[in-house]
């Protein structure tokens, strides 16, 4: 088995927010080499490098392997500037070129890619524009169309993060922060800062809310925030438990734990009605609701069997179904998008693992080593998944391939991050 | 003082009777009352009226239950807050093992285990208050034994 490590520093963007850095910490036994030309910009001096921001995210996956620069024999500008012979020497499969230019303000990024065994376009050239503030977007968006063209799969570098900063230090007020960043951890920005702790942030299916459990009443409370405005609304604020939002997939609905009638229950709540319905009625503790993917089941934990294991309640009839009965303990489920896996927190033998279960079969694949795993949260393309996990003392975010095949580490230079909520696509 | 003990001892082994035989027939249940030892046990050591009472209780990985040894403390606090009637703040917390949302049920379980407590020795139910943090206020933030012990708790604050 191939292991590598990789760091890189990203280009700090104009607010300098805790930024997180990417390091693979094991890639794919043998992942597909690409070159990604330097951009050709004609002298224009550009704040971000989009064929360095386009190497890593494909790197990211884990799938890829970006050819350095350094090692490049040509920097073809044009499609009649491509030696096939140039490429097969560095054992590239796949050769991306482009180039940028600027016009009243915005900037245009054409490119192409090609298919270097094949000797072959795979991409007629593209352009994509935007504003300099984009232009990580820019190459965001052509990293999507690359994985996209080369693996089938939709890519999910355009999407975001959000996810929980807490900093707690003895002597010092307590902190925490709700940040949203792209998905390479780049362009942080604060959505929510308080002294109370902050918890459980869960993306609305449209990517325009964000749903989240906040203490800053010196109580559990859930709350609603628009992203793009930061308007914000108080949701629940009953006696109790008030915790673990999840957005129906419809949107119009939030599944939620109350403890209010003395035990914590699954609920769901109506947003716009407001009207309240319990899913489940036990003695024991049932928390972490999940949707089904066809929003006819919320999946929870419960201890009811004696140690926590995850069930199914059917929304319509409110029949409750155990669905894990690998391990000690199970909990935190999220259904795959494709509905046919749940990734969980698996525990066996005092340590803390992720873990996929076919819904279908039953079986179960462990995802992770470390212990202390926690908190996974699913690409919108079910490729990978993000997920909480410590190294070198504190928590940091990590993610791993559905597959478990290729990891990497997403570690802060400040504070402890957890809580990883992964984006919907957003168009 | 002698006396005192005795009867404290005693009302103490009336209420534990009662949880225990409450629990058999109570689906309202949960695993403290269940598993909880009857103890006949006395209190040792005579209770200062004046001093400060140490405000955290512990417990043990994954349960709710209240510790023989910690009864003690608790009586001591059910009487203070007989007499003062302050509202008192009962913060559940856990260590960071398990979920954070199931952490933050069982730091709840473990609170109300504190109040149901207080409760049965008279302490007014409407002068305590119920909070859990879970995992997300650790005393101490190592990840061994000992800090995890120091995490499953419930502090009183006054």
């Amino acid at each position: 088995m191939k292991r590598y490590l990789l760091f890189f520093v990203l280009m700090l963007s104009g607010m300098a927010q805790a930024q997180l850095t990417i390091q693979i910490s094991r890639g794919a036994d043998n992942p597909t080499r690409i070159a990604v030309v330097p951009m050709a910009t004609q002298g224009l001096v550009l704040s971000e490098d989009i064929s360095e921001i386009i190497s890593k995210d494909l790197e990211f996956t884990g799938q890829f392997a970006a050819i350095p620069r350094t090692d490049m024999l040509s920097f073809p500008r044009n499609e009649a500037e491509v030696h096939y012979r140039d490429w097969n020497v560095l054992k590239a499969e796949y050769l991306l070129i482009g180039s940028v230019e600027q016009r009243a303000g915005r900037y245009y990024a054409s490119y192409q890619l090609f298919d270097v065994l094949g000797q072959r376009k795979v991409l007629p050239k593209l352009s994509v524009d935007g504003t300099e503030a984009q232009l990580r977007d820019l190459a965001h968006h052509i990293s999507d169309k690359v994985y996209e063209t080369i693996t089938g799969i939709r890519g999910i570098f355009s999407t975001k993060l959000i996810y929980v900063e807490a900093f707690q230090q003895r002597g010092t007020t307590d902190k925490y922060r709700l940040m949203l960043s792209d998905v390479d951890g780049a362009r942080s920005r604060l959505l929510l800062e308080s002294r109370e702790p902050i918890m459980s942030p869960m993306w609305s299916p449209d990517g325009r809310r964000v749903a989240y459990v906040s203490f800053e009443s010196d109580r559990p409370a859930v709350y609603i925030q628009e992203i793009a405005t930061g308007k914000r609304e108080q949701l629940t604020n009953f006696k109790g438990l008030n915790g673990a939002p999840a957005w129906s997939p419809d949107g119009q609905r939030l599944a939620l734990v109350l403890s209010k009638d003395g035990n914590p229950e699954i609920y769901t709540l109506n947003i716009i009605t407001r009207q309240l319905s319990r899913m489940t009625n036990h003695f024991g503790i049932d928390t972490e609701p999940a949707w089904t993917t066809d929003g006819t089941g919320i999946i929870f934990t419960s201890n009811r069997g004696g140690k926590p294991q995850i069930y199914q309640v059917n929304v319509a009839t409110l029949q409750v179904e155990r669905v894990t009965f690998d391990g000690e303990q199970n909990t935190r489920g999220r259904v795959s998008p494709d509905g046919k896996s749940l990734v969980m927190v698996h525990q066996r033998g005092g340590t803390y693992h992720l873990a996929a279960q076919d819904l279908k079969t039953g079986n179960l694949r462990i995802l992770t080593e470390a212990d202390l795993d926690e908190s996974p949260t699913i690409a919108p393309n079910g490729a990978m998944l993000m997920y909480a996990t410590r190294f070198g003392g504190k928590g940091i975010l990590a993610a791993v391939s559905l597959d478990a095949r290729t990891r990497v580490r997403l570690p802060s230079k400040q504070g402890d991050v957890r809580e990883p909520a992964w984006s919907p696509f957003f168009n | 003082m002698i006396t005192k003990s005795l009867k404290q001892g005693l009302t103490f082994a009336v209420i534990m009777s009662f949880l225990v035989g409450c629990s058999s027939s109570s689906t309202q249940d949960d695993e403290a009352t269940t598993t909880a030892p009857v103890v006949e046990e006395t209190v040792n050591e005579p209770v200062e009226e004046q001093a400060p009472l140490e405000t955290i209780v512990y417990f043990d990985f994954d349960q709710a239950t209240l510790k023989p040894e910690t009864r003690a403390l608790l009586l001591a606090h059910a009487d203070r807050l007989k007499s003062s009637g302050a509202a008192t703040r009962l913060e559940g917390h856990a260590d960071e093992r398990g979920s954070r949302e199931y952490n933050i049920a069982l730091g709840e379980r473990r609170a109300n285990a504190v109040r149901d407590f207080l409760v049965l020795q008279g302490v007014s139910a409407s002068s305590l208050e119920v909070v859990s943090y879970g995992e997300e206020r650790p005393l101490a933030t190592g990840s061994d034994e000992s800090s995890y012990a120091q995490n499953r708790r419930v502090e009183l604050k006054y």
